[in-house]
């Protein structure tokens, strides 16, 4: 599938906007985040916007972005309009927190509730996300179990270490922050490995011989000749291909980015003799490297993801 | 309503291709071309027409596979491919709009264009890759059974069928109701033993495909061979060759 810039920033910026969000509004209520105007201030803004400008690029790919209010009618059916209607709605609880935190300096009360209705629903807003590829039954590579659980734990993983650097930088840092990323780490590695095992062995269901029903003659099936000389818009959006040692270099360097050094860095905090500083900065590594891990990561599951459509064209899933 | 019609319509439309007669001519998807191009979802847009890197939309694709074997025992399928108008289409319901939807009365699966946003989840969501983007209009198009020709009553009766059906010159496309088990598509699905394509996905597409029927492969003339050319040349001959070999 067609790794498009859009669809990628709006889905690892709001994920991580939403994780943020989500593990905000669970330790204002827990209290190991203090009611500040300076520190909510910030914190808001940053999942806010980074869930804002991953709305914005959603719409960037759209034909017609003038008409985006339409895509809301559709709840019943469809994944894309559940997920529209719900991160609209987030907006509601979250703002009420938002201003509670900043201009109340009170996360109490019916603050805490607006607080806890949108962790929820932000946490269910990044399932609806998932549910958007996951229920496509055309792609292998996003139709299966793996990708809604990587989707929400990413989103987490990448929340929690911008709320590690927020910490450190406002000086409320708890270890709880810390052990958190480090869990969310590991269970983003291990989901990631998994899937990655999952794709590359989990045979596909259809073959040439479904496709075209021909594999009742007996034997394979192959293209001949291609209905058209020139790239269709099927062969440009589905068609994408990576090659595999390029995939595999790109696996590794999310190894490396998104789980490894964020890991490394993380965890190198937890020693004493780290000087404050030094913990700050490498909060704020881990928050850059796992960003561009993400971006990568989410590349790939667009570039490694392929589409029965295809088949007729010669290709294997 | 992108929801799937709950109470289904008297009739189920759709076609069956007969992979055994159909040449991979084109003209199904010249004509479909030639006809939609100023039917419901005109136009279908081309870019660059006249240059290199073209691009356009097409509901009809033909394809060549060879199946059946290697070497002499494969054959050769031509294989038209467009929208099936299955009965459970994802294409519809993943669509935010409700622009995608499937007419409970005959079950063909349209795209209002003016609800469209043009997100492409619909064509993702195809597996047979029946549904193409117009750029140019920003709105998804796809095959529309020539909703504008088969219930145009300014058209004579036996012209209301598809513009793909009317122009096969090998009769290798049949237009009918599904849900009528003496319709020529559900005897024709009956007797040859028509499938549907991709029936793991579940969609249980409307239009089927008859399968090419097992070939009867006769020795084939040969050409004279060299080999005793000899004996039955002439005396003349004989000597010229006597002298040429010498």
């Amino acid at each position: 599938m067609h790794p498009a810039f859009s669809v990628i920033f709006f889905t690892t910026a709001s994920g991580a906007g939403y994780g943020l969000l989500a593990l905000l509004a669970i330790f204002t209520l827990s209290g190991l985040l203090p009611a500040t105007t300076w520190l909510g201030f910030v914190a808001m803004a940053i999942s806010l916007g980074l869930i804002g400008a991953g709305l914005l690029s959603s719409m960037l790919h759209l034909g017609h972005p003038e008409r985006f209010l339409r895509a809301l009618t559709q709840w019943r059916s469809s994944w894309l309009a559940r997920e529209g209607v719900l991160a609209i709605a987030t907006f509601v609880p979250t703002g009420l927190f938002g201003i509670g935190w900043v201009f109340l300096n009170s996360t109490s009360g019916m603050f805490a509730w607006m607080a806890a209705l949108s962790a929820v629903m932000a946490a269910v807003t990044v399932f609806f996300t998932s549910m958007i590829y996951a229920s496509l039954k055309p792609i292998r590579q996003w139709h299966n179990g793996f990708v809604p659980p990587a989707y929400i734990v990413l989103g987490t993983m990448t929340g929690a270490l911008l709320l590690v650097f927020l910490a450190r930088l406002f000086g409320v840092y708890s270890p709880v922050f810390g052990i958190l990323g480090i869990a969310l780490l590991m269970t983003g590695w291990v989901l990631k490995t998994a899937y990655w095992r999952h794709i590359d062995t989990a045979p596909a269901r259809s073959t040439l011989g479904t496709a075209t029903g021909l594999g009742r003659l007996g034997g394979d099936v192959r293209l001949l000749e291609m209905p058209h000389t020139e790239e269709n818009f099927l062969m440009r959006e589905m068609g994408y291909q990576i090659a595999r040692k390029h995939a595999s270099k790109l696996r590794f360097l999310v190894h490396l980015l998104l789980f490894a050094a964020p890991l490394a860095l993380t965890t190198l905090t937890f020693w004493s003799a780290v000087p404050p500083l030094a913990a700050g900065a490498a909060s704020f590594g881990a928050v850059v490297l796992a960003g561009l891990g993400v971006a990568t990561e989410r590349w790939l599951f667009f570039a490694e993801a392929t589409h029965t459509s295809m088949l007729y064209y010669g290709r294997t899933m | 309503m992108t929801s799937l019609p709950s109470a289904r319509g008297p009739k189920r439309l759709g076609l069956v291709i007969d992979l055994d007669t159909c040449v991979g001519c084109h003209a199904c998807a010249t004509n479909c071309k030639e006809w939609n191009t100023s039917g419901h979802s005109a136009p279908l847009t081309d870019l660059n027409a006249y240059q290199a890197e073209q691009r356009g939309v097409w509901f009809n694709r033909v394809f060549t596979f060879e199946a059946g074997g290697q070497g002499e025992n494969a054959r050769t399928v031509h294989f038209p491919k467009n929208c099936l108008h299955c009965e459970f289409p994802d294409c519809v319901t993943v669509c935010p709009t409700g622009a995608s939807y499937k007419r409970a009365e005959d079950g063909i699966v349209l795209v209002d264009a003016d609800k469209c946003i043009g997100c492409k989840l619909c064509s993702w969501a195809c597996s047979y890759g029946a549904r193409e983007y117009d750029e140019d209009a920003g709105v998804m198009k796809k095959c529309t059974l020539c909703i504008d020709k088969i219930y145009n009553e300014k058209l004579p009766e036996a012209d209301r069928v598809p513009a793909c059906v009317a122009t096969c010159p090998a009769k290798a496309r049949h237009f009918g109701d599904f849900n009528d088990p003496e319709s020529k598509v559900s005897r024709l699905t009956r007797e040859r033993g028509g499938y549907d394509l991709m029936p793991e996905t579940g969609y249980q597409p409307t239009s089927k495909y008859l399968p090419p029927r097992p070939g009867k492969r006769t020795a084939g003339a040969s050409l004279p061979r060299e080999e005793g050319g000899r004996d039955s040349a002439g005396k003349f001959l004989r000597w010229v060759d006597a002298v040429l070999s010498r």
